[in-house]
């Protein structure tokens, strides 16, 4: 799974860095028929974790009320320099990964 | 393993059914906890149960949330959202989740965020699919264990959740 995540590359300590990240994913609802009148099944990246040097930071729940293409933003506090590291999952277990480095001064 | 069919399994059924139908209407039809004020709990019925779950016999309080939706969509399939809960986000007060509850999603429940003290702010923003004009609701739960809601309302021209969604 294709994904883009954008950090800023520098942050002062204590600064909350925005981290942005979209994952390409059609977040299949499973209310949706084909041209042959088959049900799509649903399959959403259900699980989503944001780790920041090894520590759990931010994790999210998603159904199907998330758009395709899932976009998410939101912030950590920048502590030390280290990586931001985001794991995903979806419902056929397929799972993806995306990381920024973020150096911390000051 | 006891058959599905079995005297007791049935009994059980039937009296489940019946106690059901035994409670007063006004009972089943209005929520504990009005999530919109000012509107009548009958016609916000599917995020009752969503919200109740969450809340587990806790009340919850308007403030503190603050839920932006635009207050128009043309369609429904990727509405942007964010929500922003007035906390310090440390170590000793901060957001533990919010949850999403959507009014006319055939699944209410949109997503929940598990925040914590290492995010520095209390702010998350998405994307979200609603499936036609609805009130939109963001229920926070603060380290201290109390609830606080927002709710917003927004006109979607064309809902998603149609073929081609």
């Amino acid at each position: 799974m294709a994904a883009r995540i954008q950090v800023p590359r520098e942050a002062r300590r204590g600064d909350s860095i925005e981290v942005r990240i979209v994952i390409q994913h059609p977040m299949e609802t499973g209310f949706r028929y084909d041209s042959l009148g088959r049900q799509t099944p649903r399959n959403v990246i259900h699980r989503f974790e944001c780790r920041y040097g090894g520590v759990e930071v931010f994790r999210a729940s998603m159904g199907a009320g998330i758009a395709a293409n899932p976009y998410l933003r939101f912030f950590v506090r920048a502590e030390q320099s280290g990586d931001i590291e985001c794991r995903w999952v979806d419902q056929e277990n397929a799972s993806g990964y995306a990381s920024a480095w973020v150096a911390v001064n000051g | 393993m006891d058959r599905l069919t079995g005297r007791g399994a049935r009994r059980r059924a039937l009296a489940a059914l019946a106690a059901l139908f035994a409670l007063p209407w006004r009972a089943r039809a209005q929520p504990i906890m009005n999530p919109a004020p000012g509107v009548d709990a009958r016609t916000i019925n599917t995020p009752q149960g969503a919200l109740q779950s969450i809340l587990n016999g806790a009340a919850m309080r308007r403030g503190r949330v603050r839920l932006e939706l635009p207050s128009a969509a043309e369609n429904g399939h990727s509405v942007p959202m964010i929500v922003r809960v007035d906390s310090p986000m440390g170590k000793a007060d901060y957001v533990r989740r919010i949850d999403l509850v959507s009014e006319k999603n055939p699944v209410p429940l949109m997503a929940t965020f598990f925040l914590g003290p290492h995010m520095g702010r209390a702010e998350v923003e998405s994307r979200v699919r609603l499936n036609g004009t609805q009130r939109v609701t963001a229920l926070a739960q603060l380290s201290d264990g109390s609830f606080w809601f927002d709710a917003a309302d927004i006109v979607v021209n064309e809902s998603a959740c149609l073929d081609g969604g």
